[in-house]
């Protein structure tokens, strides 16, 4: 049997890559907006989860693109939360009078970007990769064109990632010029001896620039700011796959390219895994937005994916990974219970808004209350395992006291997510509220029902899972 | 004086060093900003050239090729964003950027 060539590894990127000219060009000439066109852009991105899930393993493209069980794990969660955000982005839109079909075609964009960036097994590819997701997400950031809010995210979303693209980029030039080759194999093989200042020095600057794009504290700033201003279900979007392919990416190039090396950078994970639950968790306590408030969460939640990532080897990779898919879900399911709430045709954002939600509107109080929890890391809801694997790893690799730092992280979160349950199950409300979209709301209780008892029966396949794609992506 | 690799990567590291900063001194206008970025970028293009130079390997000049691609797509993309800010805002002064704090 021959090998895979490159045009069938590349398949499920290939898809959507088509389909996005196509859509695009099926968007300019229609007559009138349709439904029918976001319908498209969902299937091509569940068809690409398919193939990407069902087709063969193997390397392309010159060691370019590496399809491997790690990849292709990460495809399909990317993929599929990529699908749930359209309709999310479309009714939401709908709802304050703006048809747009460029939406679905940048969300495919972003995907594509972030599919590639989980296969980049080289610079250049790592770079375009990144490029292509950032500057559909910075488009999106800034879609609502008629808001202050929304355009001011979009600008300091497109500086700043800029600027990290710029960070990043330098770092790669410096480790193409000490270790002489873009491929991650040939950069490990360069470093048997170890690694040298220059590549080092190059790799502290790749680090930070994927800090920027995961929003690891001190690289952070960008986000509260972001998430309060862009769209809801954007934000949703940009809140969840996004974090899994940047980290999918840094366990590779870290693992892979720099696996000789482990010593130099674990310190710098340890460090920023240390300030980002810090900082998600005492600048969090501050916030009245609850926007903002779960950007501060996020970047606590880097944190603990940071802390599995330091751990190193299976099991840290594999903590990692399940940290972020399960986060993802929690995530995914908060903003879309955020895009479905409004009050007199006004999002409701702030700690207030939510007071007395139990009796306006009682399921979404619970869905609101398991994300809540589940964001704590109260057993048995997802966040909770999502924690164990973490600090299993963290301990299992001499990380003891970072656990529980981090550990102490979660102890003083804790006051926000109980502050928010408490509000919306004992104050009294200050209206009602109107009647939540349809897909957000099924998005909602479809993600509360997997926080628990969902997560339980999903535990049992996720596991494996990941596990076989920390090997792939721990292999060498 | 011979022109070694390293004063090629001075020269980068200079003009990096300029954009870095010009993105977080500059507090007048937005443009400025783009401009900055572009030193960044520029800068890595002249280390990826000469270290392409350097190691007899043409893959970095390829790089460099991909870097002016993506920069001029990143320029226009961040002007189509400082378009909707200013029809929004009516200016693009850097401290006018703050309707949220931080």
């Amino acid at each position: 049997m021959t090998a895979p060539t490159a045009q069938i590894l590349s398949l499920p990127e290939l898809i959507l890559a088509f389909s996005a000219v196509a859509l695009l060009i099926w968007g300019a000439f229609q007559k009138r907006p349709s439904i029918l066109l976001s319908a498209a852009a969902v299937g091509a991105l569940i068809a690409a989860a398919i193939v990407a899930a069902t087709g063969p393993l193997g390397r392309a493209f010159d060691g370019g693109l590496i399809v491997d069980a790690g990849a292709v794990f990460s495809k399909v969660v990317i993929y599929l939360t990529s699908a749930v955000a359209i309709p999310l982005t479309d009714q939401w839109f709908k709802r304050r009078g703006v048809t747009r079909f460029e939406f679905p075609v940048l969300v495919i964009l972003a995907a594509l970007g972030m599919g590639m960036m989980v296969s980049a097994g080289d610079l250049i590819a790592l770079y375009i990769s990144i490029e292509l997701q950032s500057l559909a997400l910075y488009v999106l950031a800034a879609s609502q064109t008629d808001n202050e809010k929304s355009s001011e995210a979009g600008l300091k979303y497109f500086v700043l990632g800029a600027l990290s693209s710029g960070i990043l980029l330098y770092g790669a030039s410096l480790i193409y010029g000490f270790a002489g080759s873009t491929r991650f194999d040939l950069i490990a093989a360069s470093m048997t001896n170890g690694a040298g200042p220059g590549a080092l020095f190059g790799l502290v600057f790749l680090i930070c620039g994927i800090a920027f794009k995961v929003s690891a504290a001190p690289f952070h700033m960008w986000t509260p700011d972001v998430y309060e201003g862009a769209p809801t279900p954007i934000v949703g979007f940009f809140a969840g796959a996004p974090k899994l392919a940047a980290m999918v990416l840094l366990a590779r190039v870290l693992t892979e390219a720099f696996g000789g090396a482990v010593e130099q950078w674990r310190q710098v994970l340890v460090a920023m895994a240390l300030i980002s639950v810090g900082v998600g968790a005492f600048a969090g306590l501050a916030q009245k937005d609850l926007k903002r408030l779960w950007a501060y969460s996020s970047i606590a939640g880097i944190g603990y994916a940071l802390t599995g990532l330091a751990a190193g080897g299976v099991a840290g990779i594999q903590s990692m990974l399940m940290f972020v898919v399960l986060y993802v879900v929690d995530v995914t399911g908060f903003f879309a219970c955020l895009t479905a709430l409004t009050r007199d045709g006004k999002p409701m954002q702030t700690f207030d808004d939510f007071a007395g939600l139990a009796r306006e509107r009682p399921a979404m109080a619970i869905a609101l209350t398991f994300f809540a929890l589940s964001a704590l890391g109260l057993p048995p809801f997802s966040g909770l395992w999502a924690k164990y694997y973490v600090f299993k790893a963290a301990l299992g690799a001499g990380l003891a006291p970072i656990a529980v730092a981090a550990l102490v992280g979660s102890v003083v979160a804790a006051f926000y997510y109980l502050k928010l349950i408490k509000l919306m199950w004992f104050d009294p409300s200050p209206g009602p509220t109107d009647t939540p979209t349809r897909a957000a709301s099924l998005v909602t209780y479809a993600a509360a029902f997997f926080a628990f008892p969902g997560v339980l029966v999903a535990l049992i396949y996720l596991d494996p899972l990941a596990y076989a794609a920390a090997m792939a992506l721990t292999a060498r | 004086m011979i022109i070694g690799l390293f004063h090629y990567l001075a020269v980068a590291a200079a003009l990096f060093t300029i954009g870095v900063l010009g993105i977080f001194v500059n507090r007048k206008n937005v443009i400025v900003i783009l401009m900055s970025i572009e030193l960044i970028l520029l800068g890595v293009t002249i280390n990826l050239v000469a270290f392409s130079t350097f190691l007899h390997d043409v893959v970095g000049q390829i790089y460099a090729l991909f870097v002016l691609t993506v920069a001029a797509a990143e320029a226009a993309v961040g002007l189509a964003i400082l378009v909707t800010f200013h029809r929004v805002r009516g200016n693009i002064a850097v401290d006018d950027a703050s309707v949220m704090k931080g």
